[in-house]
């Protein structure tokens, strides 16, 4: 398979600060001999790019990440022709159509009819292929009854589903999509990842950066992960997002929780939680915690004197003070007859974190069996952030608008009179993404 | 449609000119938007197009040609001024829009790639259509005058050729320039009010001594001027060495430019 995209050892570099001189102060300054460079130019250089490497092949469908100012769009930028490398080589092979923003080119005082034409030229069809696919744009917009109106008076939305409508039409065979999940409702959203997918299915070579993880996790089978503007790693997009996730998540507070100095805190403080820990099965401390994971929460404990029939436990809430769930050692009917002085700490191993991606806070509390005695409890003293994860292995997005939990589970269409063949489409397989022709004719798992 | 495009450091990107022809529909696009957005915004619509250089020409057929009597060359003042005001509206309009061209349309340069002329270009395009209302009304003009037409008549197209070289020309380095130096379309509505009493255009060319005329050959615009003039009115004295030098500046300012943008385009998305 040729490559569609080679990039050798590509840097880009810009001048901060101020760029626009005018007219005036540059003459102004050449007649006075006065140098404008006071500042070092090391100051004011800026290696948005430094010696990238990467080759993508055709029909291959590949994520960029990284964080804000890492480079990506510099990237995209220089693989569209927009701006120009320092240094370094670039090959792209194929038509390309970029999609750096949605609406392009849009003008205010044009109707929706005509910025279509405007739009699809702009983006690089011809007048016919427009005018070919007008009714097709027009519907999957959705703005029909406003089709000859300004889009001035056009809402933020349809402005969107216009554009987007338009560059969901062109059929290159190279696309960059830059970040334009991150506007938009939900039902928008869909419908770009669903158009990203049928391009998948028609193996064209697809770039697309996001913030949205989960849905680079979903359609990417490879990423790039760009740091500094250097490629920080490349590779099976789960291992990429996990480092990269990781990464982020540089505080302590999601891994180990310190518990001194925390307020809240009530109990007559005989034996007090010290410090909770999240860690994987084998005991190494996690950076990052996902929906159905296999956790420990390991709960470290000082006792200032022996203590009789402790119990140890917590509650968990949503951010919006719902409780999800109360777990102790009593409820599992742990008697534990003593704790010695001094420090250790509890286990409690989950095999399968049932939670949505979300934020989550314990309370934390240790009394005596019978529930009497409250030796410590400390409220929200933890948050813990759980990241989304592919749930179902289905290709779709999971995360917090599906709500708080999910079971493990699975459909049996074996009841329906007449289906057709599914396809559970798999992260490995991206040649058989349903397209709409597809579901057409069978039944597909939604 | 598979294209290979290698970028190195030196290497500017595809040929222009095949560039150019590949996305010509969209130098279309740009100045029918030009155009509609024009026209739906004005009340009066394809008036403007007549009343600026119309009311020009009656300000300066009063105060020139009727007040200070100024010789027009055997033709009635008002036909002689407007005959070199269509034009010079024509040029100073491209010059005005060109220069913010790029600047004004930032968002796409940042977005999208084509090839950055068709802005200026399109400018250049869009402002045929005024040129051409206003034109109908230098016809009618010269009916009701009664201008004797030469066989130089034929040769108009050739001066609209011209009109449109000089204007693109000027205009792509203003553009170009424009992005970096952001007081030049501060700058340019003064350098135009000059440039136009540089230019004979409310007075004849025989007015300048005579050891001053070379410098008029400097100006691209004398030539397009007085091309005007010489195809449309009878017996002008045009002195034809000169015009043939202004058009000769006129074409390097014009391949000058294509240099001078085409060299500037690729930082174009980084300073504007």
């Amino acid at each position: 398979m040729s490559s569609a995209i080679r990039v050798e050892n590509l840097s880009k570099k810009y001048q901060i600060g101020r760029a626009n001189r005018t007219l005036r102060e540059h003459l102004t300054s050449l007649m006075t001999l006065k140098s404008f460079r006071n500042k070092s130019r090391e100051d004011t250089t800026l290696w948005a790019l430094r010696d990238v490497s990467l080759s993508i092949q055709q029909g291959e469908t590949v994520g960029i990440v990284g964080r804000n100012g890492a480079g990506k769009s510099t990237l995209l930028k220089i693989l569209s022709k927009i701006t120009y490398p320092t240094s370094g080589k670039v090959k792209v092979d194929g038509r390309v159509a970029s999609l750096l923003e949605v609406g392009t080119g849009f003008h205010e005082e044009l109707t929706g009819r005509e910025n279509i034409y405007l739009n699809g030229s702009i983006l690089g069809m011809s007048k016919k292929q427009v005018q070919r696919q007008f009714d097709t744009i027009v519907e999957y917009s959705g703005v029909e009854r406003f089709i000859d109106t300004p889009i001035k008076r056009y809402s933020s939305g349809m402005r969107l589903r216009l554009g987007f409508a338009v560059a969901a039409h062109l059929d290159p065979d190279i696309l960059i999509v830059d970040e334009v999940l991150s506007v938009g409702d939900a039902v928008f959203q869909r419908k770009c990842l669903d158009t990203i997918e049928g391009l998948r299915a028609k193996a064209r070579t697809i770039l697309f950066v996001s913030h949205n993880l989960t849905a680079v996790e979903n359609l990417c089978d490879r990423s790039i992960w760009i740091d500094r503007g250097k490629v920080s790693m490349d590779g099976k997009s789960p291992a990429v997002i996990r480092e990269y996730m990781g990464h982020v998540r540089d505080s302590q507070m999601v891994l180990s929780t310190a518990l001194d100095g925390v307020e809240n805190r009530a109990g007559n403080g005989r034996i007090q939680f010290t410090r909770v820990e999240f860690l994987s099965p084998d005991g190494v401390l996690q950076k990052v915690i996902r929906s159905g994971d296999a956790v420990v929460f390991r709960l470290h404990y000082c006792a200032h004197e022996p203590i009789a029939f402790p119990c140890f436990g917590f509650r968990m809430y949503t951010e919006y003070q719902t409780m999800v769930t109360e777990v102790g050692t009593s409820h599992h009917g742990i008697y534990i007859s003593s704790v010695a002085p001094g420090e250790g700490y509890v286990d409690l191993e989950i095999e399968c974190l049932n939670l949505m991606a979300a934020k989550y806070h314990l309370s934390l509390w240790l009394t005596d069996m019978p529930g009497t005695l409250v030796y410590d409890n400390v409220e929200r003293a933890v948050t813990l952030e759980v990241e989304g994860a592919n749930l179902f292995r289905s290709g779709k997005a999971m995360d917090g608008r599906q709500g708080i939990v999910f079971f493990p589970q699975k459909w049996n269409l074996a009841g329906m009179n007449g289906h057709g063949q599914y396809t559970p489409s798999t992260l490995t397989n991206s040649k058989e993404v349903p397209t709409h022709a597809a579901s057409e004719a069978g039944q597909t798992s939604t | 449609m598979s294209e290979t495009l290698a970028m190195e450091q030196t290497l500017g990107a595809q040929h222009p000119a095949r560039e150019f022809w590949r996305y010509r529909e969209l130098l279309y696009f740009f100045a029918w938007r030009d155009v509609k957005v024009r026209y739906r915004q004005a009340v009066f619509g394809a008036a403007w197009a007549v009343i600026q250089p119309l009311f020009s020409m009656i300000m300066f057929a009063f105060l020139f040609g009727r007040l200070a009597h100024m010789p027009s060359n055997g033709i009635p003042y008002p036909l002689f001024c407007y005959c070199a005001l269509v034009p010079w509206t024509y040029f100073s309009g491209v010059l005005n829009q060109a220069s913010n061209g790029l600047t004004g349309n930032a968002s796409l340069i940042t977005k999208v790639y084509f090839p950055r002329i068709l802005l200026p270009a399109g400018t250049a395009l869009a402002g045929l259509l005024d040129f051409s209302i206003a034109s109908l009304l230098l016809v009618g003009m010269m009916f009701y005058y009664h201008t004797h037409v030469s066989w130089s008549l034929l040769l108009a197209p050739l001066a609209v050729l011209l009109m449109v070289v000089v204007a693109m020309g000027v205009s792509m380095f203003l553009a170009a320039l424009n992005v970096r130096y952001r007081d030049i379309k501060h700058i340019l509505p003064f350098m135009v009010q000059l440039w136009m009493f540089a230019t004979p255009i409310i007075y004849s060319a025989t007015m300048i001594p005579r050891r001053f005329r070379p410098l008029l050959a400097l100006n691209p615009c004398w030539g397009m001027v007085d091309g005007f003039r010489a195809c449309l009115l009878p017996d002008q004295p045009i002195n034809f060495h000169l015009m043939g030098a202004s058009i000769l500046v006129a074409i390097a300012v014009f391949v000058g430019g294509i240099y001078y943008f085409q060299a500037m385009e690729k930082s174009f998305a980084d300073i504007i």
